[in-house]
């Protein structure tokens, strides 16, 4: 059974801090539950599906709680984020299939108040593969690196093609007024920034922000009826990549096999896609995945990237709101691709709307590309 | 009056299925694992093997030496006994037994090491029990 055309997006909302000290995680998202059901023209009442990643194991019955749900259907897979992308992919199934008719995904953090060191502190969890790496210093920052410098060492990738993705995402950045960073950087000023874990630099790196977000995911016969155009859900896949019992390649991530498999699902090729939100932890991860998703070949992610390919008015503009780079990262920003790629395909991106925006492509990677990571893929269209 | 730790980096949990690549590495010897029944060779440490899910295991004894497959100099740790170690190196080294294993770089100053450099296995005994594997450059 395929989801195309079974579901739609019908509401969505970006709350609009990036420092929220003065609220809680869980006022967060239900301000932005309240945004995009106002957006959806929808209320509470109609919610039947919960979806939320980033809260405490059973946090998402204490989410129903909080918002006083009764859903039918709830799913708090977390798989790093990628989390609210998959979650979007599930919604759509399960609204196919008739377990729940109205969906609300939520995300909200405030890791950036509560000082959460997501990028340099240390790792200490129980996994059985843990007990092989965290005696040796993993950061967050160090693992992405560990791709970074094979894929540097294989097919001659620079610090400069890395840091060009920065700032192509830091103009878009200037064209959102929510983008929490939007002053203009160069090339330069990404490779004098100080190195945090070679050969990435500050400025290769997603910021630290607070923030939340929420979707409202219903089926495509009711969406219809809506206050918004519906935006369609064509597609979704995931996928993992880990260390593969020693034999690795470190150059590939889990976009090699959720991203062609969403292409086939909704039966479109990659030069079909108007548009597309791609998971920039850092800079590497954005060229890794470009690679991966099949837009260029193997190897070839640095010069791609380069004349303007990925900044709007090219071929294949990326990551239009600024980014993780520039506009937020909450710890996990997957539900932001989704946001943003809705918007576009709405046409209501004012000064950094992609002309005739009719497909676009999410992608969400979750986890370290250098040891083990989720991967979750998307096609939206209009 | 207990003594203060002198070991402030993350050990590794020993349970059933890891304990014996961490006792080896107490007597300062590296294995790997095969499987007798596809002949794989695997790393991490497992009680199956992630091929076939057999439990027909042999541990190999590795010569110790390898290549840098890639490394990451590490600059901004926060985390106890990181913090006081940085700039320090992360690897994966690639072992002549063809598996790869996360470690780090020692012996050498961080700028020195390059991918593909030859080193070879040296252990840090982290407390009575618990030896770490770290790679060196090879001795010429
Ligand atoms: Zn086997």
């Amino acid at each position: 059974m395929s989801i195309q055309g079974k579901a739609a997006i019908a509401g969505v909302y970006e709350h609009p801090l990036r420092w929220a000290p003065h609220k809680t995680q869980y006022q967060i998202m239900a301000e932005s539950g309240r945004g995009a059901l106002e957006d959806a023209g929808l209320t509470l009442k109609d919610v039947d599906g919960l979806f939320t990643s980033g809260v405490s194991g059973m946090g998402i019955v204490s989410l129903a709680e909080h918002l006083n749900l009764n859903p039918s259907y709830l799913d708090s897979n977390s798989i790093g984020g990628s989390s609210f992308v998959s979650h979007t992919g599930h919604a759509a199934a399960a609204i196919a299939a008739g377990y729940c008719n109205v969906a609300l995904i939520l995300y909200g953090s405030k890791w950036s108040s509560d000082r959460f060191a997501i990028g340099t502190g240390g790792a200490g969890g129980g996994d059985p593969s843990e007990q092989f790496e965290n005696c040796y210093g993993p950061t967050t920052v160090g693992d992405y690196a560990l791709t970074a410098q094979r894929h540097m060492h294989e097919f001659g990738t620079t610090s400069e093609q890395l840091a060009e993705i920065a700032v192509v995402t830091r103009r878009h950045a200037s064209l959102n007024p929510l983008a929490k960073f939007r002053d203009p950087i160069t090339v330069q000023d990404v490779l004098t920034s100080r190195l945090v874990s070679s050969p990435l630099h500050l400025l290769d790196c997603c910021m630290i922000s607070d923030g939340g977000g929420a979707i409202v995911v219903t089926s495509a016969e009711r969406a219809r009826d809506l206050r918004k155009k519906p935006v369609q859900i064509l597609s979704a896949a995931e996928s993992c990549y880990h260390t593969s019992a020693g034999m690795r390649d470190l150059t590939d991530a889990a976009a090699k096999q959720s991203g062609p498999t969403a292409l086939a699902r909704a039966s479109v090729a990659h030069k079909d896609i108007d548009m597309a939100m791609v998971y920039d932890s850092f800079t590497i991860t954005v060229l890794v995945t470009l690679e991966s998703l099949g837009f260029c070949k193997k190897g070839e992610g640095g010069s791609f990237i380069q004349n303007g390919r990925i900044g709007l008015g090219g071929e294949l503009p990326i990551n239009t709101d600024g980014g993780g780079l520039s506009s937020n990262h909450p710890g996990m920003r997957g539900i932001f691709l989704v946001i943003e790629a809705t918007k576009q395909l709405r046409g209501e991106c004012g000064e950094r709307q992609v002309k005739d925006c009719q497909l676009a492509f999410c992608h969400g990677t979750g986890g370290t590309l250098g040891l083990r990571h989720s991967g979750a893929s998307l096609v939206l269209g209009i | 009056m207990a003594e203060e730790k002198k070991y402030k980096k993350p050990l590794p949990r020993i349970d059933e299925e890891n304990k014996p690549f961490w006792e080896a590495c107490a007597r300062h010897e590296l294995y790997v694992q095969k499987c007798r029944s596809c002949g794989k060779l695997f790393y991490y440490a497992r009680g199956f093997c992630p091929e076939d899910l057999s439990s027909d295991l042999e541990w190999v004894k590795c010569s110790g030496k390898g290549t840098v497959y890639t490394f990451t100099v590490t600059r901004q740790n926060q985390s106890a006994g990181f913090r006081d170690s940085l700039p320090y190196v992360m690897a994966y080294v690639e072992l002549e037994e063809g598996v790869r294993m996360l470690t780090n770089i020692v012996g050498c100053k961080p700028d020195e090491v390059k991918i593909g450099m030859p080193v070879e296995v040296t252990f840090e005994d982290a407390t009575p029990e618990i030896s770490i594997p770290l790679f060196q450059p090879t001795a010429k």
